[in-house]
C-alpha cells in the first residue's frame, strides 16, 4: 500500500504565498521516509498535507493529487482518512485528548474511537506503553507529566491505533536520548510490520538510524532526495540549514586537521 | 551581578505524591554557564521554575543574592531571573513581534531608551530584526521559540534560564541560541539551560549538572561529567555522553567531550615521528 503525492502544492488560508510546491513523493509499505530542512522550509506543512489535516481541518488551498493505493482521496472526509493515516504532532500538548484522566485511558482513547473490541484495546494499550517504557506511568494524569513524558504518551497513542500509514512531526523534539531511542525503535518495529512512515526531524543522527530515504525541503520544494546515507553525507546540507550527523561532523573536523583515517573510522563504528 | 543558591530544595506537586525534587543543593556564581541535564521527568523544569518564583518550595529554599526567594514577590523575582519556557505558545500573547519583545522590559520598568536598545539587540540576536510588525502566530514554531527567547533577552535580567532552547531549531537556530548564551555570559550574567542535546551542552557550557529522580547526581565541567569515570552514573540516568567522548575513550585519547577536544587530542597524540606514517599502520590493522 502506498501513499503518493503528485505535484502537490499547498497554501495556508490567508497566506499570500504557497508553503509547499511541486511535491512528488511515494510512501511505500515498510518504508521510513525522513524529511529534513531548515525552519519554515515546509516540514510541518508536508506532515499536515499527507495526513489530510490540511486542508480538511485547517482550510487553505491544495493542488495536485494525493493517492492512497491509487485511489484519489480528494473527496474523502477526515474520519475516513484518519482510519488509514495517523499523525503525531510536534507539540504533545496539542495531541493529548484532554479528556482522559490517566495515561492508560489516553493511550486507549484512539483505538476505542475506532470501535475496536475492549480486550484488544487493553492489549494494544499495554503493548504501546511497554514499547515506550512508560507502563509505570499508566495511572498518572497525562496533564501532569513532563513535556518529554507527554510526547511518549502521544506516540504510544498512535502505536495503539495501528495505522497503515503514519506521519510523525518531530516526534522526539522534547525527548531525552533514551526516549529518542525508544521512539526510534518503535518506528523501526512499525516499519518492519509493513507500516509506512513519514517522519520530519531536525535530528539527523536519528534519521541516519531509521530512515530508508531522506527528502530535504527548501522553501516548500524538494531540494534533495535519495538514500539516507547519500543525502546526509552531502556537503550541501549546511547551506540548506540541515545539521550534519555527529559522525559526519567529527569526520570532517578530523580530516580538516589531518587526524582522520582508519583508526577514527574504526572507533566511529 | 547575581548569585543563586539552592538549599535542600524539595518539591511535591499537589496532585500527586511524586517528589519531583528531593533535596537539591546548588550554588551558581554570577556569569556561569550551567547546563541542566537528566531524563524526562527527572525534575529539571521543576527546579528552574523555583528560580523565578513560578513554583515555591515544599521544603528547603532558593537564595537570590543571599535573600530567600520566598520573601521576594514574583514581580521582584522577574527583574532578576528571566525564564524562557519550553513551549513558546505558553509565553507569547502579543499581536506583533515588537509588542511581544517590548512587554517584558516595559513591565519591569526599564526606561524608554534602555527599552529601545534592549529590544533591538534581542531581535538582532535571534534573527528577528525586520519582523517587528509580524504577528507572532505567522511565524513558524522554531521562530516563535526564538521570539520567546528574544522577549526574555530584552529584559536583560542578571540570570537567564532557558528550558530546552534548541529543540525544534535548525542548524542556524542552534547557532543563534549558542551566540545568545555567549553574549549574555560575556557580560557577567548567568545562563542556566535545560537541554537534551549533549553536543550542545558539551560545547556551549562550562558546567553540567545532572539530575536523577529529583537529586543532583553529577556536577562538574563537561570533561568530568562526560568523562569515562562518570559514564556509569550517566547511564543510570539513561543519558549518553556526546559521540566525541565515546570515540575519544575508544581511542584512548582521554576525556574529549567536544569534537574540537577530540581532534586536538588526536593531533597531539598521533603526531607521527619522522618517517613513520601512521596511515600505513592503520591499513595493516584494518
Amino acid at each position: 500500500m502506498t501513499v503518493s503525492l503528485r505535484s502537490v502544492g499547498y497554501r495556508y488560508a490567508g497566506a499570500s504565498r504557497p508553503s509547499l510546491l511541486d511535491i512528488d513523493l511515494d510512501l511505500r509499505d515498510g518504508e521510513v521516509v525522513g524529511v529534513a530542512g531548515a525552519s519554515e522550509s515546509g516540514k510541518t506543512t508536508l506532515a499536515l498535507v499527507v495526513s489530510g489535516i490540511a486542508p480538511r481541518t485547517i482550510g487553505g488551498q491544495i493542488r495536485g493529487k494525493i493517492l492512497l493505493d491509487q485511489a484519489d482521496v480528494d473527496d474523502w472526509p477526515m474520519h475516513r482518512l484518519s482510519e488509514r493515516i495517523g499523525i503525531g504532532f510536534q507539540n504533545p500538548a496539542t495531541q493529548l485528548s484532554q479528556v482522559a484522566g490517566t495515561v492508560f485511558e489516553e493511550v486507549a482513547f484512539g483505538p476505542m474511537n475506532l470501535a475496536i473490541p475492549r480486550d484488544e484495546v487493553i492489549d494494544r494499550t499495554w503493548h504501546a506503553l511497554e514499547a515506550l517504557a512508560i507502563d509505570a506511568l499508566s495511572e498518572r494524569d497525562p496533564r501532569h507529566l513532563s513535556g518529554g513524558q507527554q510526547q511518549l504518551v502521544a506516540v504510544a497513542g498512535l502505536l495503539a491505533m495501528r495505522p497503515e500509514h503514519l506521519v510523525l512531526d518531530e516526534p522526539t523534539a522534547q525527548l531525552d536520548p533514551a526516549g529518542t531511542r525508544l521512539v526510534a525503535d518503535a518506528i523501526a518495529a512499525l516499519a518492519a510490520d509493513g507500516v509506512s512512515i513519514l517522519v520530519t526531524e531536525q535530528k539527523t543522527d536519528l534519521l541516519a538510524r531509521i530512515a530508508t530515504s531522506v527528502v530535504i525541503l527548501e522553501a516548500g520544494r524538494i531540494a534533495m532526495r535519495g538514500r539516507t546515507g547519500d543525502v546526509l553525507d552531502d556537503p550541501r546540507l549546511e547551506e540548506l540549514g540541515v545539521a550534519e550527523t555527529s559522525a559526519g561532523r567529527l569526520r570532517r573536523l578530523a580530516s580538516a586537521a589531518g587526524v582522520g583515517g582508519a583508526r577514527l573510522e574504526a572507533a566511529l563504528r | 551581578m547575581t548569585e543563586l543558591g539552592v538549599e535542600q530544595l524539595a518539591h511535591v506537586y499537589p496532585e500527586g505524591d511524586v517528589r519531583a525534587l528531593d533535596g537539591v543543593d546548588l550554588h551558581i556564581a554570577a556569569g556561569e554557564r550551567v547546563a541542566l541535564i537528566g531524563q524526562n521527568g527527572s525534575g529539571k523544569t521543576t527546579l528552574v521554575r523555583h528560580l523565578n518564583g513560578l513554583l515555591r518550595p515544599t521544603s528547603g529554599r532558593v537564595l537570590i543574592d543571599d535573600t530567600d526567594a520566598a520573601r521576594l514577590t514574583v514581580a521582584q523575582l522577574a527583574t532578576r531571573v528571566g525564564l524562557v519556557f519550553q513551549d513558546p505558545d505558553r509565553q507569547i500573547f502579543a499581536g506583533s513581534v515588537r509588542a511581544e519583545v517590548e512587554f517584558g522590559p516595559r513591565n519591569i520598568g526599564r526606561s524608554a531608551g534602555e527599552l529601545r536598545n534592549a529590544v533591538e539587540v534581542a531581535l538582532e540576536a535571534t534573527g528577528l530584526a525586520g519582523e517587528e510588525r509580524t504577528n507572532p502566530y505567522d511565524l513558524g514554531g522554531s521562530r516563535r521559540k526564538l521570539l520567546a527567547l528574544a522577549s526574555v533577552l530584552a529584559m536583560r535580567t542578571p540570570v537567564l534560564v532557558l528550558d530546552e532552547p534548541t529543540t525544534g531549531q535548525d542548524a542556524r537556530g542552534v547557532e543563534r541560541v549558542r551566540s545568545a548564551v555567549d553574549a549574555v555570559t560575556d557580560e557577567g550574567r548567568t545562563v542556566i539551560a535545560i537541554s537534551h542535546d549533549m553536543r550542545f551542552v558539551a560545547e556551549a557550557f562550562d558546567r553540567v549538572v545532572v539530575l536523577r529522580d529529583g537529586r543532583v547526581v553529577l556536577d562538574g565541567p563537561p570533561d568530568v561529567v562526560f568523562g569515562p569515570a562518570a559514564w556509569e552514573v550517566l547511564a543510570s540516568t539513561y543519558l549518553e555522553p556526546p559521540l566525541a567522548a565515546v570515540v575519544g575513550e575508544r581511542l584512548g585519547a582521554g576525556s574529549t567531550p567536544t569534537d574540537a577536544s577530540l581532534v586536538a587530542a588526536l593531533g597531539s597524540w598521533s603526531a607521527p615521528p619522522e618517517g613513520d606514517d601512521p596511515g600505513d599502520e592503520d591499513h595493516q590493522h584494518a
